[in-house]
């Protein structure tokens, strides 16, 4: 399996996500700036990694997402590319309208950086198909803007269609629903703002994360 | 010609922000102050000297880049 993983300035989180890759996968993921125009071949999964890209500036991930490189990640996505986005990640696929909703102010305003629960919701992904169904996982947040806002409608939409694919057992930000990921409609596209990259070996305090990244390596390289 | 945007959460999101400073002004004293919503101003320098093509190629940036309809609206002034 081949993994890309996107680098803007402001990326903090894009070695931490090579690091990941190559753990599950014994390969070193393709490093790509964000000037690029284009993906390198054969790549069967694109990462967007955590970080704070071009500044936050406007709103988390909306310059990003008009970056050359999002263009070729949304041609990807369009032709079924399997596509992770982790915290700032999963705010730029909101902007770019790969997924829906939008990421806003904590609703206690302040920064959180903790290890949260999550349960696992839908396991119908190449992301969550190594979890089981109601599974409880501990992985940490580190965000600002992590309140996961949607219409009723759209809300209730996501729920009918099994698109939501984490949820927090304790609600840190105001996210509607209590929604920590959202799967696209064709569930190759996962936004989460927890981060799996950060609960990899003991020494992290959970390694709950490492299962997202070694449950991509079969399904992908099988489809 | 200048332009003016207005970027404001649309009715119904609810504003952390807002609060927060609704919350800060009530510490202050200052009463009777029923609700806060915070937003941002963007001033544009454009080449365009036609008023009506100003605004048509404005309420395009608004659309594709500065605002996130999904939460926000905005209302344009051309100066």
């Amino acid at each position: 399996m081949r993994a890309a993983v996107i680098v803007f300035p402001g990326s903090n989180c894009d070695r931490d996500m090579a690091v990941a890759f190559e753990r599950a996968t014994g390969h070193a993921p393709v490093m790509v700036w964000h000037k690029e125009t284009a993906l390198p071949d054969g790549v069967d999964v694109v990462a967007l990694p955590g970080g704070f890209s071009y500044g936050d500036y406007l709103r988390c991930g909306a310059i990003a997402a008009r970056s050359p490189i999002c263009q070729a990640v949304a041609g990807f996505a369009a032709k079924g590319g399997a596509v992770l986005g982790v915290c700032n990640g999963f705010q730029v696929l909101t902007e770019m309208g790969l997924l829906p909703g939008a990421l806003m102010r904590n609703a206690g305003i302040k920064f959180i950086c903790k290890s949260t629960e999550l349960d696992v919701v839908s396991t119908d992904s190449p992301f969550t198909s190594a979890y089981k169904p109601g599974q409880r996982l501990q992985i940490p947040i580190a965000h600002h803007d992590g309140n996961y806002t949607i219409g009723d409608a759209d809300l209730a939409r996501l729920q009918g269609e099994d698109r939501i694919a984490f949820r927090y057992a304790d609600n840190p930000n105001g996210s509607a629903g209590d929604i920590a990921g959202v799967l696209s409609e064709n569930r190759r596209v996962l936004g989460m703002m927890p981060h799996p990259e950060r609960a990899l070996e003991p020494r992290h305090g959970s390694e709950d994360g490492l299962a997202l990244f070694q449950g991509l390596v079969g399904l992908l390289e099988t489809a | 010609m200048k332009a003016r945007v207005h970027v404001m959460l649309k009715n119904g999101v609810l504003d952390p922000q807002g609060e927060a400073v609704r919350h800060a002004l009530g510490a202050l004293g200052f009463d009777g102050v029923d609700g806060v919503r915070q937003g941002k101003v963007i001033e544009l320098d454009l080449t365009e000297s036609d008023p009506e093509a100003a605004r048509h190629n404005v309420m395009q940036m608004c659309e594709k880049l500065l605002a996130n309809t999904v939460i926000e609206s905005y209302q344009i002034e051309i100066l």
